[in-house]
This record gives structure tokens, sequence and C-alpha cells, in this order.
């Protein structure tokens, strides 16, 4: 089979290594070989990060490269746009509407730039931006963004919801294991 | 049982399964979590030495002590070991000491991004070097036979993307390894001149039989595929070639890259049309092959910097450009910055105001030299904050608004002697310690002026100030780097004394369970005057409402430090 190639990107601090634990412990089990990547350390300070889910018969390189993503997961607008070079033509990108602003727009150097989500559908990209926020707050945390995002993921890719609620019983905290089930329901629903 | 385990997870697992006991490290991105995960397993003793000599050292006289032994450092770390690792090479061991180092090509986390393969080639000590989590595990197995076979300390080197990515890993039970008798045995461990004589003998017949045994072993594997077109690789960069050329080609995967083999290589090439070398950094591979007639391609098509990729083998080998569809330009970047709450922050906007010369040091207050503080003026290696700022004061005596920042971790790693160099030799520097009691930048780690072990454990803490005076420093001073206006008033003062001083600014990272966490701060937009004062100190919480252009603060991010509401001259940020 060939390889799907994942992308997760936000800022540091999002919550996206959550995301890519849980689809590492669901993929493996369907019999897929997966690689998982990700840097730590610096980047993970406020900063634009990334992280590589890949899965197949065989996977070689741990890494996604431009134009080779079947999937980008974004957390956040500007990620998502800047990431965009590596989706595939056919790719789909599913981000969240949320902005966060970098330093340089803290700063007053550089504006946040407008109409992302819109300019990114101009430019013919299979698109789908959601409230993820709202929905993640109405779930009872802000930061359960992760878990919504991959609800939408597991709708758009058929992939068993009683899996990632397998998932979010081991990995997940006990107390936040409800509102995050909550939270995957939501993004599941999105596309209902 | 397969699981998806971290390269530098694999990696403990393997010390876990093939018997080792001790691990003492220092962290050190991409390596880290080695230590971490090390730490999990009751069969291994683990600790977090001060810095990567001191662990070597303990490594090693473990090694002596008869048990398998570890040691994990990041590149720039073992340059801190080189000085036990170049004699214990000499030495050997008694039972085996693997040594594992974490390069980083493309400087994700580092200050350089030298290729620790010349320190095994200069060593002459073997290096392995897996190519995912599976080989991570699997060769710690090799490198502990090997080293005690050959009676050799022996490297495993890893990249940021073996170490920081997963892939599936069969998980197997731990063997035991009998403890080694204790012999004493001066010629081989007690490296005088003439004990060592002999020994550098040894240690060149040794690397002429690991090279015989490299020419025909499990972890170097010829893949034949009938193509006229050869490459040769290791590690990650043998996964790139393999992703972007498939079977088009046959390959030489090198799971050994020091010493390396010759016949299989020269046997590899024969008959073939062209040979490519795939590796990251310098041509350890290529020079290897062109000393011994070996006709490669390597570096005039790969670059001598940064990281490889399988586009780039594909656009190199293949002249396939690798067209991606979509793009919006000149966006904004988000480099990483100081988190919210971050107690380094006061400090560096008082620095930043003072104009002062800050001589900087490697932790998360390197981010003190990012806009908007842009208050760091030298950042090299652990330790140089404080022994650069003395000689930068021998060169300038008469001005002598320079001080040195360094955090917690760092100062016992190696700013400790710097101090002692400040205070013998007599420079009227200003130190300050951020004391922040964590590693922070690695992913808090302790440290022995935290008082607790990496295995949770109570223990004795460096005691700072006492350690400051035993030093010869007379004038010791601690604040809390929260309150500017006391920080700026104590700074100034040092900066003014006539002998050297330390000011330990202390206040724990806002990540740890220590914490001081309050509820988020307000911003009352009728009393914003816009002055953006409070977006000097570059909080991610704070940012430019667009449609009014007053200030307003994130809740989700913000942790009630109060850094800002001391700035605003005009009352309007206030406690919810």
């Amino acid at each position: 089979m060939k390889t799907t190639n994942i992308m997760i990107v936000g800022v540091g601090g999002q919550g996206t290594l959550l995301a890519s634990r849980l689809l590492g412990h669901i993929l493996p089990g369907m019999g897929y070989d997966v690689k998982i990547s990700e840097v730590h350390g610096m980047s993970q300070r406020g900063g634009s990060v990334v992280t590589f889910v890949r899965y197949g018969s065989e996977v070689c390189s741990p890494i996604v490269e431009k134009g080779e993503a079947d999937y980008i997961i974004a957390f956040e607008q500007l990620e998502a746009a800047r990431w965009l070079s590596y989706l595939k033509k056919d790719g789909k990108l599913i981000t969240s509407s949320q902005q966060i602003d970098p330093m340089p727009v803290i700063t007053g150097v550089r504006a946040y730039p407008e109409s992302l989500p819109d300019r990114i559908k101009q430019a013919g990209v299979d698109e789908l931006c959601i409230d993820v926020l709202s929905l993640a707050k109405k779930a009872g945390s802000s930061k359960a963004v992760n878990v919504v995002l991959l609800g939408v993921f597991a709708k758009l890719t058929g992939l068993s919801p009683d899996l990632f609620k397998e998932a979010i019983d081991l990995i997940v905290k006990e107390k936040f294991r409800q509102m995050n089930k909550t939270a995957f329901d939501l993004g599941y629903a999105v596309l209902q | 049982m397969k699981k998806l385990l971290l390269g530098n997870e694999a990696v403990a697992r393997g010390l876990y399964e093939y018997g080792c006991r001790v691990v003492s490290s220092y962290p050190g991105t991409p390596s880290t979590e080695i230590t971490e995960f090390a730490a999990t397993y009751p069969e291994i003793y683990a600790e977090w030495a001060p810095n990567e000599k001191v662990a070597v050292e303990t490594a090693l006289g473990a090694s002596f002590g008869g048990v398998r032994s570890f040691s994990a450092m990041k590149h720039v770390g073992l340059n801190v070991a080189a000085d036990p690792v170049f004699t214990a090479s000499y030495t050997g061991v008694n039972a085996g000491l693997v040594i594992a180092v974490a390069d980083d090509p493309g400087m994700h986390s580092s200050q350089n991004e030298q290729d620790s393969r010349n320190h095994a080639v200069s060593s002459k000590i073997p290096m392995l070097e897996p190519s995912d989590s599976a080989e991570c595990r699997d060769f710690v197995g090799v490198a502990y036979e090997l080293s005690e076979k050959y009676d050799t300390p022996v490297f495993l080197r890893l990249s940021t993307r073996i170490a920081h990515s997963q892939s599936l890993v069969e998980i197997r039970e731990r063997t035991e390894q009998p403890l080694k008798p204790v012999d004493k045995n001066p010629k081989k461990y007690v490296m005088t001149p003439a004990n060592a004589i002999p020994k550098h003998k040894f240690v060149e017949n040794r690397t002429a039989a690991i090279r015989e045994w490299a020419e025909n072993c499990s972890v170097n594997t010829v893949e034949e595929n009938g193509s006229e077109t050869g490459v040769i690789a290791s590690g990650t960069c043998y996964q790139y070639a393999k992703e972007a050329l498939g079977d088009k080609v046959s390959y030489i995967k090198l799971g050994m890259v020091n010493p390396l083999p010759i016949k299989l290589i020269s046997d590899f090439c024969k008959g073939r049309k062209k040979v490519y070398v795939v590796e990251e950094l310098d041509p350890v591979i290529e020079n290897h092959c062109k000393a011994h007639g070996i006709d490669v391609i390597g570096k005039e098509l790969f670059p001598l910097c940064g990281e490889i990729s399988s586009n780039m083998v594909k656009e190199k080998i293949l002249g396939e450009k690798i067209e991606s569809g979509f793009s919006i330009s000149d966006l904004p970047v988000r480099p990483p910055v100081m988190c919210s709450g971050c107690p380094h922050r006061g400090m560096f906007y008082v620095l930043k105001k003072l104009g002062v010369f800050v001589n900087g040091d490697i932790g998360c207050y390197t981010l003190g030299g990012a806009a908007p503080l842009n208050a760091i003026d030298t950042t090299v290696c652990m330790g140089f904050s404080v022994s650069g700022l003395h000689g930068f004061l021998k060169a300038n005596g008469e001005s002598k608004k320079s001080v040195a920042v360094i955090g917690d971790s760092t100062f016992v790693h190696s700013g400790i002697t710097g101090l002692i160099n400040m205070a013998y030799n007599r420079s009227n520097g200003t130190v300050i310690v951020l004391d922040n009691s964590i590693t922070g930048m690695t992913g808090h780690q302790q440290n022995p002026a935290t008082g607790i072990t990496l295995k949770g454990d109570m223990t004795t803490a460096v005691d700072l100030e006492a350690l400051c005076k035993a030093i010869g420093i007379n004038r010791v001073r601690v604040v809390d780097p929260q309150e500017i206006d006391v920080v700026e008033k104590v700074v100034k003062e040092e900066l003014e004394a006539d002998e050297p001083s330390v000011i330990i600014a202390r206040r724990p990272c806002i990540m740890i369970k220590k914490a001081i966490i309050n509820p988020p701060y307000k911003i009352d937009p009728e009393k914003c005057k816009k002055c953006k004062m409070c977006m000097k100190i570059g909080c991610p919480s704070l940012s430019v409402d667009p449609e009014n252009g007053t200030v307003r603060v994130d809740a989700t991010l913000c942790v009630g430090c109060g850094l800002c509401k001391k700035l605003c001259k005009f009352g309007a940020i206030s406690e919810n």
C-alpha cells in the first residue's frame, strides 16, 4: 500500500504532540508500518512546530517533504499558510480558524496577514477551515483543539472513532478523558 | 510485541534489554530522552551528572567496576567529554561502555553543526549509526558486544531525525549480564607514559582488527538490486536515499561509520558506472573512499551544511525537480519565544534598559537575544558567559558595563570554573545566575542545584550563595527577577562595585510544579493609551487589538506574572 503522509502543524504549546501520540497509538494497531517525526527542544517554546506522520506497508524516511502531504492538520491559520507548499496537489488541508500572533506581529514589525483562509482557498487548495477553538471550549477546554481536529480528520478518512476513544483512554489522564472524548465527537460531527 | 518507539526511547530499551546497569548523562537536545527513559527502568541506575565530562568518567568508572554502562550527550557535549573519551580509548573497558552522541544537522536546537564522526576517527573509537528505532535498540547490543570483544568504548551516533522519530520496535526481555571481576591492572588502567606508549599501539592494532570485522559484519549490508548505480549511506541518509530511489539503485548501508571497511566498499563499487555517497555534514565516508582510490561522487553534489532530504536525493541523482503546488509568500516568521510568565523576561528588560554588554550562555534565556528584548551580545558554548566576561573586562578594564548571564544548570555545568578565574585573577565583572530551579530548554531536567535526582529522590542541593562566597566572591546578592525596580537598582550597584560580584535572580520556571501561577491579568481598554510600553517585554500573551489599537491579554496564555502591570504608567493593567 502507498504511504499516506500527514502533517500536524501549529504553535509550540498548542498540543500537537498529543494528536500525533494518539495517531501513533492507533495506526500500528491497524497493521501499518508507521513513522512519526517531530523536533523537540528550542522550537517548542512558542515557535512554529510540525509533526510528520507517515503510514503504509513500508515507510522509509520519517519526513514528509514539499508537495507530499495527503493531509495537513493545522492548529492555526498562519501555520496552515506557512506549510502549504508541503501539501500534495490533491491533498486536503484541515485548519483551525484560530489566530495566534507571532512575535513580529506582537512587536508591531509585521501585521497578521489578512483573510488567510480565503487566500488559501483561492490558491486552489481543498481546504476545510473550522472554528475549532469554539468547539474545544464547548467541550470544556481551549486546550482540546487537538482532539477536535482529530475528530474532523477521523470522519474525513473513515478511521474508526472507537479506536481514537480507546487511545484516549490509554494515553490521556483520567480527569481529562471525558472532555477529550466530547471534543472528539464535536469534531467528528462537523462534517455530518 | 511491536511498539512505536522514539529513537531515543529505543536506545533506552536497548540499554535495558542488553543488561546496562549504570547511566550517567547531561541533558542536550536531541539526546535527552534516552537518559529519561533509561531512568524508568528500576534495573538501571541512572543520573544527571553536572556535565558530560563527569558523566563519561562516571560511566567509565562503572565499566571498570564491572557493569555495562552508558552515557548520552549532544554533539557539543562530546567536546566537553573529549578528555576522558580520548584516554578511555587507550584504557579500554572492563564491562562494556557505550557512549551515545546525538548530532543536530540543520541545527534545530544547537549552536553549531559539528559532525561527531570526526571525534570517532580521531579518538579511534568505533562508531555505530542506526537508521531507525529498531536499529537504535539492536545497535546497543552490537555496541556492547564490540566493546567487550575488542576492549574499547563504542560510540552510538544519532541525528535529530533518528533520535526524534518514532518507528516500530519488537520488544524483548532483559538479559542480565554477570558482574565482571575487578582486577588491579595498572598497565591497562594507569595511563602514565610508560603504560600509555604500548597502549597506543594496542589502539592502532584494535582499529585494524575492528576494520576487519567491519568487512563482514551484520551492520554493514549490501542491497544488490542489479543496478549500475550504487549508493553508500548510513543512518537517516540511507532512509532518504531508499525513499527517493527505491530499488532503482543498489546500496551499501553502513551501520558502522568508524572504522569503515575497504574491501566491502571497493567490491561493491567494481563494475558500477556511478557510486554516490549520501552523507550529511562532513565527507567522512567520501574521503575514506577517495583515500583508498575508490571513485565516488559526494560533496560535489550534496551540501556540507544542513540536512539532506529525499527530495534532494531525487533532484541530485535522478535530476527530478520536485514542484510544490501551493504557496503563500511573505508570511511573518514565528521564532521560538520565552514563555508567558518566564522569570528571565524581567532581567532582560532591565539589562536592555541599562544598555550593558551581555555575555550570554546556553539555555532558554538565549531567547533573550531575540526581538524585542535583543538583550544578548554573545553566545558561544556552555560556560562562555563567565570566562568570556572575564576576558572582555581584561581587554576593556575601563568600561565595566558588561555582565554575564547564565542559568543554574549551565552555571553548575561549566560556569563555576570561570567564576573561580574571575575571583583568582581579579576582574570586577558581574555574573548574573538566572536560577529558575530547573534545566529548562531541554525539557525540564533536574540538576545539582535543584535538590532532586533524575529518579525523583530528594538530595543535597548546591548552595549557590555559599559556593560563590567560598570561591572568593564577597558580593553575592539574591533578587526576584520579577521585581524589576529592585533588579535595576542591584545591577547598577554591582556594576559600580570595584570587585567581582554575583547576582542570583531566583524564581522558578513557569513550566514546573513549583511555578507561581496567578489568574490572568486584564487590560482596561478605556485606560489603555496605546503607548505600547507593555509590549517592550515581548510577552506572547499581549497583542494589539487591530480594531482600536489598544493592547489585549490572551487569557489562555497569561499566567498572571504581573510584569506588564509594572510597566503601565496609566494603571490600565490589573489582576482579574
